[in-house]
């Protein structure tokens, strides 16, 4: 292990009793407990952190927290291995391993970096240019070039071995940061009784307060206040979670990182977790982050913002360099430099404003700086790491450089340009962030519902200030939930962190440079520089709409938040406007980049969608079925015998039922009960055809339309009683089936005295089909007369098979003798067990969906790929059900023009000419011959081998229709390069007269 | 996320709702045979920005069809009805 050279014996807030090992880019390192990577690299005096996305420049941390654009590293391995995350966030544990990115073939030495010589190449709208451009094939031949020498991290392509999960949360107050204004807040609204959730996105809470010297006022203030939240029940402290949208009513997405912080989730624990919060108010209280100053080289290592130094010193006790010149046009970086020269460095500090108080000149002295007013940093020069500041005197109104230059020998560049309010999720809910000249710098609009704005993130940068405001959001936020305690006061906040903005800051968009040499970069992370900006106003760039999507400004994981305000400024002042009339972007969720696995969460895999199994799966299982999804339903698709595949299987199955007697579970079809005196005259209104006239007794084939007149679903529906109906639905359409009833019944007849309810679950079902079907039921143990007199076709009546309870519908989908069998959904094993004990004298065969679909294709029965959402009942030959003499759903527009056209797709049946020849389902149908064109005549929509006819058949939609009965077509496949000749025919492959339907 | 208060189960999650439609139009009686009037109802519809009615069902609550007043630009509910209470009159008309 290494010795850390930039680490202080004493302060800050690690654990110097737990060393912790770590690897980076293969080289190892030691840190301690309360490290981040960016924290322990830096300890140890390593700077290069990354390369840059476009020009492969060396960079270093720049920014603290969520806000780096730079040191972006590669985490674990295999599995876990992730991209792009912020050395910043990434907490120090044992053997944690990193690499860096973007860089060929090590970070120090990159041959990538040649980019950085075709910078006027690569300027803005590189991509655009080389696109859109007039020779298009530039863009094929560089675009194996960009994408391997522009990017971030790569992803691992294995399977994620963590879990995730998701969680719904309620409260009444969430408070969004755990800074001063948060804290104070969730005090108020605390002890006024309101059931709190404060989310803070770092390990720790404090916030800006943890930049504050170990011990000083601000640990002071903080350790009461965090042992009094902790004891109140009713508040709960999130951290490490990131409330990341802000989305309507009061809902807001959070995701916990549970155990990011260590190589590998516990037993049982989750990676992290997403939560889904609803919150009756939500006080923002999310801070503000600090930006940095364009000037020649701006991105070198060892430049960063102050209020980031600062956060190292005070928190882990790293002096980034011993030579520190601090540039600031603001306040805020004043307190970073006193740390800086308290801890031992030699500090210079260059302030834009040109006059400063006697106050702040007077303590500088005393620290032992020295203070430059009016002076600006113009360059650094240094590559790999800066080794020295080149200052100018400075005016900040024309950002012009000039008069006598002083170059100061230094590692260590800080900068601060001013302060920038998270005011992401408040513009999330749509409320346009207002421009504030005091502080130049947005701050929230209004604030919408559900929300309350507090401390930094409305412009109160003090840190008194702050608590002060945030204790009155929490009161205002616990007050409207109705909770009317007294909060008390916010208690004793400590002199220094009283002290507000002594001087106003100096707006500074840009330093002019001294010569041509040196970039002025505006976003680090995207390699956007203020040459960028100016070239895209050139160019006739005035939306900042626009400007980002050109320069890709503002994208990627840290969505500018060092960069968008400068960027803005610039074009404001490039175009002559001010920086609210050239507008902001729209901040969009999420705040900061979320794991789509943690979104995923559990449902996943198996558990992607929930599964639906019929009563009478366990002897599918058991019987060795084959399964297939219908929906969310399992079902059996085919019970293969030794040796079987599907297609020997089904045609086994289905010769078994034409032969003697084979039997299906139906139990999937949706089934809707009807009861209620207007039953019949509703269903007279739903169906094409009359149910009102249907006799006790009887169950009809009925056929349902949507509004514009096109095939909804089709069924039988019987009819139990006067007042009572048991319909049945298509599998597929189950659920939009009793929807549309509901409405009919609720939205547009209330007056009719009917009720609808699913019975899809409390009946299990199956289809005895075959000749011998009858004796089969019979031999079970029916107690009812079967004959065709007493239950004819069509007929329904009750029974008991074998003294169980069951109904008998004499239905037929096979066309063969035919016997539906409901039974309550406990009884249905029962019964179909029974039904097989008796079926062994017949060779009786149960049979799946495959050779169901077989039986009914060679029936000429049409289903769901018939019935596609686009038919009409003219389209599938049914038109002549369609009742005169009734109003029915969908009965005015069904005449449409359109769909009366006689050249619309319709049903017929198809066989090969080559009986040998396979159809296929999907098929293309053209012209025999040629010429093949585009979506040709139709397409065949389902097919299967006829072992009665000895060779495929297919059911098609043709334009036409049975008009070319007789022609011939070539069905084309193109998946096979097949092209099979086909005749158009009836669609009725056997028993056309429907004999067989007796028995 | 929409919350959606329903007058029967309470303020729940618009997840737990399926959308229905604009129920700002007036289904045209069942009898009627007029070709217009129900090409009108089921094709021609306005899509406001700001204030509408629409039809929504509570498919994983009380499965009741509910009139919501819903504000299209800024998704503010001002009202949720049972949709069997505004038979006969068109909802915001």
């Amino acid at each position: 292990m290494s010795r850390q050279p930039n680490r202080l014996a004493a302060g800050g807030h690690i654990d110097r009793s737990r060393p912790l090992a770590f690897r980076f880019d293969g080289r190892s390192y030691a840190g301690f407990a309360g490290d981040t990577l960016a924290s322990a690299l830096l300890a140890n005096g390593v700077l290069l952190m990354g390369r840059s996305f476009k020009f492969h420049r060396p960079r270093g941390v720049f920014a603290a927290g969520v806000a780096e654009p730079n040191a972006l590293v590669t985490l674990r391995d295999g599995g876990r291995r992730e991209p792009n995350i912020p050395a910043t966030m990434a907490e120090l544990y044992e053997g944690l391993s990193a690499v860096s990115q973007n860089r060929f073939p090590s970070l120090g030495f990159d041959l990538m970096s040649v980019n950085d010589r075709f910078r006027p190449v690569l300027a803005a709208g590189f991509y655009y240019k080389t696109l859109m451009g007039p020779r298009r094939g530039s863009w094929m031949w560089f675009e194996p070039f960009v994408r391997r020498a522009a990017g971030l991290g790569a992803a691992t392509e294995l399977a994620d071995p963590d879990a995730y999960e998701k969680l719904d949360l309620f409260c009444d107050v969430l408070v969004i940061g755990g800074g001063p204004a948060g804290l104070a807040a969730a005090l108020a609204a605390g002890r006024m009784g309101a059931r709190v959730i404060l989310a803070e996105q770092m390990p720790s809470l404090g916030g800006s307060l943890l930049d504050e010297p170990a011990g000083g006022p601000g640990d002071l203030w903080l350790a009461p206040v965090l042992a009094e939240l902790g004891s109140l029940p009713n508040v709960r402290l999130l951290t490490r979670t990131t409330v990341f949208g802000a989305y309507d009513h009061g809902t807001f997405g959070l995701v916990e990182r549970v155990a990011d912080h260590r190589a590998a989730p516990g037993p049982g624990e989750p990676r992290q977790r997403y939560i889904v919060l609803r919150a009756q108010r939500a006080v923002l209280a999310a801070g503000a982050l600090e930006r940095g100053i364009p000037f020649a080289d701006n991105d070198r290592p060892g430049v960063m913002l102050a209020s980031t130094a600062r956060g190292f010193l005070n928190r882990q006790a790293v002096l980034p360099g011993r030579q520190a010149v601090v540039f600031t046009n603001n306040d805020g970086a004043y307190p970073a430099a006193f740390d800086l020269a308290r801890a031992g460095a030699r500090v210079t500090v260059a302030d834009a404003r040109p006059a400063l108080p006697a106050e702040t000149i007077r303590r500088c002295a005393e620290a032992g700086m020295e203070l430059l007013p009016g002076h600006a940093v113009a360059a650094v020069h240094g590559r790999s790491r800066v080794r020295a500041a080149v200052l100018a005197p400075f005016d900040a109104s024309s950002a012009a450089t000039g008069g006598p230059v002083r170059e100061i020998a230094c590692e260590l560049v800080c900068v601060s340009g001013g302060w920038d309010p998270q005011v992401h999720l408040s513009s999330q809910r749509s409320v346009k962030p207002i421009w504030r000249d005091d502080i130049a710098a947005f701050v929230p609009g209004p604030p919408p519902a559900f929300q309350i704005h507090a401390g930094a993130c409305r412009g109160s940068f003090a840190t008194g200030d702050s608590i002060t405001d945030g204790f009155r959001a929490g009161r205002d936020a616990a007050a409207s939930c109705g909770r009317t305690r007294d909060p008390g006061s916010v208690g004793d906040i400590g002199e220094s962190l009283g002290d507000a903005w002594a001087t106003p800051i100096a707006p500074v968009w840009d330093v002019k440079p001294l010569n041509r040499s040196g970039k002025r970069f505006v976003d680090l992370q995207n390699d956007v520089s203020v040459s960028d900006v100016e070239l895209a106003h050139r160019e006739g760039y005035v939306s900042v709409e626009h400007l980002k999507r050109y320069t890709t400004l503002g994208m990627a994981t840290d969505q500018g938040k060092t960069a968008n305000v400068v960027a803005l400024a610039l074009m404001a002042r490039l175009s002559g406007r001010s920086v609210p009339e050239t507008g902001t972007t729209t901040y969009r969720p999420p705040y900061t980049p979320v794991a789509i696995g943690a979104l995923a969460a559990a449902e996943t895999g198996r558990n992607f969608r929930p599964i639906r199994r019929t009563p009478l799966h366990a002897w599918h299982e058991r019987n060795g079925a084959v399964f297939t999804e219908a929906g969310l339903w399992l079902r059996p698709w085919y019970y293969p015998q030794p040796g079987e595949d599907v297609d020997a299987a089904y045609r086994r199955e289905m010769a078994a039922v034409r032969r003697s007697v084979g039997m299906v579970d139906i139990s999937t079809l949706g089934k809707i009960d009807v009861q209620g005196p207007d039953a019949g005259a509703f269903l007279d209104r739903v169906y094409v055809n009359g149910f009102a006239s249907l006799p006790v007794g009887k169950a009809r084939y009925g056929i349902m339309l949507r509004e514009d007149g096109l095939i909804l679903d089709d069924g039988t529906t019987a009819r139990l009683s006067e007042q009572h109906f048991f319909m049945t639905t298509t599998t597929a359409e189950a659920a939009k089936v009793l929807a549309h009833l509901e409405w009919l019944l609720q939205a547009a007849w209330p007056e009719l005295r009917v009720h609808v309810a699913s019975v899809t679950d409390q009946w299990a079902a199956m289809a005895v089909s075959g000749p011998n079907s009858r004796k089969l039921i019979a031999a079970a143990g029916a107690d009812t007369d079967l004959s065709n007199e007493a239950l004819p076709h069509l007929g329904v009546r009750p029974c008991r098979i074998g003294g169980l309870p069951a109904r008998l519908h004499r239905l037929s989908f096979s066309g063969e003798l035919a016997y539906e069998i409901y039974t309550p959904a406990g009884f249905g094993e029962a019964v179909w067990q029974r039904l097989v004990d008796a079926g062994e004298p017949f060779g009786l065969v149960p049979y799946g969906v495959e050779a169901l679909a077989a039986l009914r294709i060679e029936k000429g029965h049409v289903a769901g790929s018939e019935i596609d959402g686009r038919t009409t009942l003219d389209d599938l030959g049914l038109g002549r059900m369609a009742s005169r003499r009734k109003p029915f759903v969908g009965g005015v527009l069904r005449h449409r023009e359109a769909l009366l056209d006689e050249d619309r797709l319709q049903l017929v049946g198809l066989e090969p000419v080559d009986g040998t020849r396979r159809l296929r389902g999907g098929a293309i149908l053209q012209p025999h011959g040629g010429p093949h064109r585009g979506h040709g005549l139709g397409h065949v929509t389902a097919t299967t081998y006829s072992p009665e006819r000895g060779h495929y058949v297919a059911l098609a939609l043709v334009t036409g229709g049975m008009r070319r009965e007789g022609e011939l077509l070539d069905a084309c496949f193109p998946l096979n390069d097949e092209i099979t000749p086909v005749r158009v025919i009836a669609p009725r492959f056997i028993d056309p007269e429907g004999r067989r339907l007796d028995g | 996320m929409l919350r959606i208060d329903c007058p029967y189960c309470g303020l729940r999650d618009h997840t737990e709702f399926a959308f229905g439609g604009d129920a700002a139009r007036q289904r045209p009686d069942h009898t009627d045979t007029d070709f217009e009037r129900w090409y009108e109802y089921v094709f021609l519809r306005d899509n406001p920005r700001g204030p509408g009615h629409e039809f929504w069902q509570h498919v994983h609550g009380c499965r009741q069809w509910l009139v919501v007043e819903r504000d299209t630009l800024t998704h503010d509910i001002a009202s949720v009805r049972p949709a069997r209470d505004l038979r006969g009159k068109a909802a915001g008309r």
